[in-house]
């Protein structure tokens, strides 16, 4: 059986003046243990997509469907990161991991422990009564993921968590969500418009168009990409053919519209 | 290399110097202004350059200070308004923001109520003050009403506008673990205002000095308005003044408690 079942989904935003399509039929289905890539054109309704998963919006129409159950309402098998980490500034990091623990009511000291060897883990030992003005970039994305996963989702949306970091940041924190995610068996969707990094991380990449969003194609990771880590995937010879590829393919799409 | 790390410790010091000297030129010609006014006020009352029976003098209004000290009236009329501003101070603040909360919980709510916020808040506050001392009676009450209504509505209205335009992405954070309304409201929409509701209460500081005394005006019991009010009736302008220089060393000490506040509630931002 499918982990994640997106069914047939349509979303239209309502303005005063305009009703705007933002995503039209979209269908797909993602396994357990998976990680995917939402690639596309700004304005093609990724992040949309993935709040509807996330139950934050409801769609308009169709359906989304997480281990044979109908998403209805905000569940915690869900965990979801966003472009900036969004710590909050007026607590401690220690408080802003165990935030989601909190909230949800699971705060025993097994998920305060668990949440805090996570932290280490991540190389952030020692910065738990730090606040977060005091982090560079790249350590606040980091605690980021460590919030998002201290609740134990089952699945992890990540919409453009790298796009807000420098060059070399974001290839380190590339291998370091790659790594983590397959160490504890995490299934994840990313949505990124980064050609590059949807291939070095994914299995698969849902190519989105935009206006109205549209799922046009979707690319299967050659096996010998999906078993690297992101940062050697890049220096592999299938990574260039493939990133053409997807570049002649989004060209194509821009040039229809 | 170690000659470069001297030259600039070296440097640095000279720095901290520089630091400490431009400070203390600052607290020089505060000290001078102050001085200097006070010095000029005395002369120019002795040499009659000024009416003293209007403007009076330092040393006239600090024999006085020692008198009213001495038979304990000053303490208890300062006493009286200081409480009274106090708790219309602390009022207009919680109110206002109880208020603001509601506003946020409820935005229907605040798009009906929108116009009459503004229209309350354009009001002059002080006119409603013979209405309190007939409804609530010529006291304590009618005052702190007073002094809790002037900087109410404009709390309310600067708070709420603060709630609004917290980041929705906290809140969108916290929703996805779940969280409820209240819970978006503690974790996200308060702290993050708090440097909002900080600047309110220096403004309030001085509104609520100004609700007070005006209560005390027309109530004309006890309390430094009401001194300043018996002195401008039996043309002792000595009493006013020396009134409003009490006023002005407690707004000033209110005001750097508020700023001890504001260090410890957002050290961290």
């Amino acid at each position: 059986m499918n982990f994640l079942v997106v069914d047939h989904v349509s979303h239209t935003y309502f303005t005063e003046k305009a009703a705007v399509t933002a995503l039209e039929n979209v269908s797909l289905e993602i396994e357990k243990g998976e990680f995917v890539s939402f690639l596309g054109p700004s304005g093609c309704g990724k992040t949309t997509l993935l709040s509807i998963i996330a139950a934050l919006i409801q769609p308009t129409k169709g359906s989304v469907i997480l281990e044979g159950e109908k998403v209805h309402s905000i569940h915690p098998s869900v965990g979801y990161m966003l472009q900036q980490d969004y710590l909050f500034p007026w607590k401690t990091i220690e408080e802003n991991i165990l935030l989601g623990l909190t909230i949800m009511g699971m705060n025993s000291n097994e998920a305060k422990q668990r949440a805090l060897d996570l932290l280490s883990r991540i190389g952030l030992k020692g910065v738990e009564t730090y606040y977060p003005n005091q982090l560079s970039g790249g350590m606040r994305q980091r605690a980021a993921l460590v919030r998002t996963l201290a609740t134990d989702p089952k699945i992890l949306l990540l919409d453009e968590p790298f796009s807000a970091l420098d060059y070399q940041t974001k290839l380190k924190l590339e291998e370091l969500v790659w790594k983590t995610l397959k160490e504890y068996k995490k299934t994840a969707l990313l949505v990124t418009h980064d050609i590059g990094e949807a291939i070095a991380m994914s299995d698969r990449i849902f190519l989105f168009s935009a206006k109205p969003g549209r799922l046009v194609r979707t690319f299967i990771v050659p096996k010998e990409l999906r078993n690297l880590s992101p940062f050697h995937s890049r220096n592999h010879t299938t990574f260039s053919e493939l990133f053409q590829f997807i570049w002649k393919e989004l060209d194509s799409l821009e040039a229809n519209e | 290399m170690k000659q470069t790390n001297n030259q600039i410790q070296v440097l640095h010091e000279q720095y901290v110097i520089r630091l400490k000297q431009e400070k203390r030129w600052v607290r020089f010609f505060q000290l001078l202004i102050f001085v200097a006014f006070f010095s000029l006020w005395e002369i120019a009352s002795r040499n009659h350059w000024i009416d003293p029976l209007l403007f009076s003098s330092p040393s006239t209004i600090w024999k006085l200070f020692v008198q009213k000290i001495a038979d304990g009236s000053l303490v208890s009329h300062t006493g009286i308004t200081l409480g009274e501003t106090i708790i219309g101070f602390m009022l207009a603040t919680f109110a206002g923001t109880f208020f603001a909360a509601l506003l946020w919980w409820f935005p229907r709510l605040s798009k009906i109520v929108d116009p009459y916020l503004v229209i309350l808040n354009a009001m002059p506050k002080v006119a409603l003050g013979p209405i309190f001392i007939v409804a609530l009676g010529p006291g304590f009450t009618s005052i702190i009403a007073m002094g809790t209504i002037i900087s109410l509505i404009i709390t309310t209205i600067v708070v709420y506008t603060s709630f609004k335009e917290v980041d929705p992405n906290y809140i969108k954070v916290l929703k996805t673990f779940g969280a409820s309304r209240f819970q978006c409201f503690k974790e996200a929409v308060l702290p993050s205002s708090f440097p909002t509701i900080i600047s309110t209460l220096k403004v309030n500081v001085g509104l609520s000095w100004v609700g007070v005394v005006v209560g005390e005006f027309l109530v004309s019991k006890q309390g430094l308005g009401y001194m300043i009010i018996y002195g401008f009736q039996v043309f002792n302008f000595t009493l006013v003044l020396l009134s409003l220089l009490v006023i002005a060393f407690l707004a000033t000490i209110m005001y750097q408690i508020v700023g001890w506040i504001e260090r410890k509630l957002i050290k961290n931002r």
